[in-house]
């Protein structure tokens, strides 16, 4: 059995985004990136159904975009996946979820995978779109949002997540895409001994022009705040200072407090 | 220029969100239809045709089959957009039906913009405006972000049928877990996120909810880590809350946590980060470090 999981690698959420040179985008300086973290349970997952299977199946990790990202791919590595493929490109933010499904699905064609994982969204662009293309390339069935995943005889079984906490369960016959929502698993940490192992995996380099025969569907115009509706009032410098002022609008504007 | 809206059906009833999508199609200044996999009751009150499939034949979720279904309402209608709310269903559907058509698909738009589409990235916390190429082309719109509209009048029901079996089988829903407190009866709630750091770090959260005479909530993270049970959580897949006073500690406001609190009556934040879109929501936000800003105002509550 062989087994793909799409790993993008994104900015820290907690970052302050400026727009880009071109304005098109956020600019990379100060930013720390890490493995997307809808991806970190589609690892989890696979590395789950290879000890489910013993052992047998082969994870590849796939991910697309400049040298940095070698980094979540290491980190894939160590939490248990056996080799990667970094599909090398520089201008990977130009490139619409049509072009990276595109580029992903053309890697994926002559490989014959058996169940591709790939996280819900991701934490920057949140298109949602990536995994559903992937399978519709590739022609293989389908579900998204999943927080239960059940592997047996060639059958998923899977919970999609609804609205208001409501789930539906799903059985599709592999070869099958899942893309994964939070809450599915408990991603693991790499452990010290599988962070020196993942050193000595293969990293397969492919660059981008391989596998990309698409134009962009889409072009990101503006990068930018949202506008500020807010009339709120931000408190901010000492904690004294704040835990005052706070009270005394709490008392003021609230009848919680007397 | 024309739109064609795909209602949402769930157990047999018309999804209320489905009316944003008209909502959307006023402000575009477009003609509308919609398709609807559904059944008679689930009839939009909208005076235009509806391109009517039947959900007991063609079942609520089977993607293959809806995305064939909506194909063919777009063959006879030729629209400029194919419009989906961005829920789960929306969001798995949508680029399913991109894909047939080979258009270009946006995802989440939260307003027009000039030359294109406004829809937020960097969860939430920045915006993007996006030009598609190429046409018809496909969206999904935040739900909420556009007002709802009930054009009312009598569907012109148009048959919609195809060929074949889906691949995906549908074997049922299963109901909420409701566990714990009933938060929705809450006059005031501290809710903890992942701001807070470890499961460790709770009890500040819970003692001053305790001092206030409130419950405890959580965001999403912090139940997924197993903090807290899964009944506290606020939000989309949550609870739905709005008590007198909302206090979220650690929370970043993504959209999904602001649809379970947002109804609150005045919402206090705590956040080291000033541009959290929380503070968008927030009546005060305290940019402040939760394990330094709680235990003191806690300490102060209490006197
Ligand atoms: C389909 C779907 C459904 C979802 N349903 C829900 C739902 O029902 N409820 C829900 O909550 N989420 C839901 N989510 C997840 C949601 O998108 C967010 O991931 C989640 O709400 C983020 O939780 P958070 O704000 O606690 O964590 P984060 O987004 O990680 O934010 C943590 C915040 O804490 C701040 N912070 C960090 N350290 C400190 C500190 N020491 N002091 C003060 N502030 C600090 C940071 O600045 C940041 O703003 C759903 C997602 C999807 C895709």
């Amino acid at each position: 059995m062989k087994i793909l999981v799409c790993v993008k690698q994104v900015p820290d959420m907690e970052s302050r985004f400026r727009p880009d040179a071109a304005g098109v985008w956020y600019a990379e300086t100060d930013l720390a990136f890490r493995v997307n973290e809808y991806d970190e349970y589609a690892i989890e997952q696979a590395v789950l159904l290879k000890e489910q299977l013993g052992g047998e199946p082969e994870i590849t990790l796939i991910s697309v975009g400049p040298d940095r990202v070698v980094e979540a791919i290491k980190k894939g590595l160590a939490m248990g996946a056996d080799r990667a493929v970094h599909v090398q490109d520089p201008a990977s933010h130009l490139k619409d979820p049509f072009q990276i499904a595109s580029i992903i699905a053309a890697y994926a064609k002559g490989e014959a995978f058996d169940v591709i994982f790939t996280g819900m969204q991701s934490l920057d662009r949140g298109s949602s779109q990536v995994g559903v293309a992937i399978a519709e390339m590739l022609g293989y069935p389908c579900a998204t949002t999943v927080v239960g995943f059940e592997y047996a005889d060639g059958t998923v079984t899977v919970k999609r997540e609804l609205e208001g906490g409501v789930k539906g369960t799903v059985r599709l016959k592999s070869p099958a895409v899942v893309t994964c929502q939070l809450g599915l698993n408990q991603p693991r940490y790499p452990t010290l001994p599988n962070i020196m192992k993942a050193k000595k995996k293969e990293v397969t380099v492919i660059p981008v022009e391989q596998l990309l025969k698409q134009d962009a569907r889409l072009v990101s115009a503006q990068f930018r705040a949202p506008a500020k509706k807010g009339g709120g009032v931000v408190l901010e410098g000492d904690v004294a200072d704040q835990v005052d002022r706070l009270i005394g609008i709490l008392k003021d504007k609230t009848a919680v407090l007397r | 220029m024309k739109t064609l809206l795909v209602g949402e059906c769930r157990e047999g009833k018309l999804l209320e969100s489905s009316y944003e999508l008209f909502g959307f199609a006023a402000q575009l200044g477009a003609e509308t239809a919609m398709v609807l996999i559904g059944n008679q009751g689930a009839l939009p009150g909208y005076g235009g045709a509806v391109y009517l499939a039947d959900a007991g034949k063609y079942g609520e979720y089977n993607p293959d089959l809806h995305k064939r279904l909506v194909q063919a309402a777009v063959e006879r209608e030729k629209p400029d957009y194919v419009v989906f709310m961005h829920t789960s269903y929306g969001w798995d559907l949508a680029p399913r039906v991109a894909a047939l058509l080979q258009a270009p698909q946006v995802s989440e738009v939260v307003a027009l913009a000039e030359g294109g589409f406004e829809r937020p990235c960097c969860s939430q916390k920045m915006r993007q405006v996006v030009q598609p190429v190429g046409s018809p082309v496909v969206l999904t719109l935040q739900g909420g972000a556009f007002p709802a509209l009930v054009p009312g009048g009598a569907p012109q029901q148009q048959p919609l049928d195809v060929d074949g079996e889906g691949r995906t089988e549908f074997l049922g829903y299963e109901a909420a877990v409701r566990k714990g407190v009933d938060l929705t009866r809450a006059e005031i709630i501290v809710s903890a996120g992942r701001g807070v750091g470890k499961k460790e770090n709770l009890p500040v959260i819970a003692e001053l909810a305790k001092v206030l005479g409130g419950e405890v909530g959580a965001s999403r993270p912090v139940v997924d880590s197993g903090w807290m049970e899964a009944g506290a959580q606020v939000g989309v897949t949550g609870q739905t809350v709005s008590p007198k006073l909302y206090i979220a500690c650690g929370i970043s406001g993504a959209i999904q946590h602001l649809a379970g609190m947002k109804k609150s009556g005045f919402i206090v934040a705590i956040n080291k980060d000033k541009d959290a879109p929380i503070g968008e929501v927030a009546d005060v936000l305290v940019v402040a470090d939760v394990m330094q800003f709680v235990p003191a105002l806690t300490a102060k509550l209490a006197k």
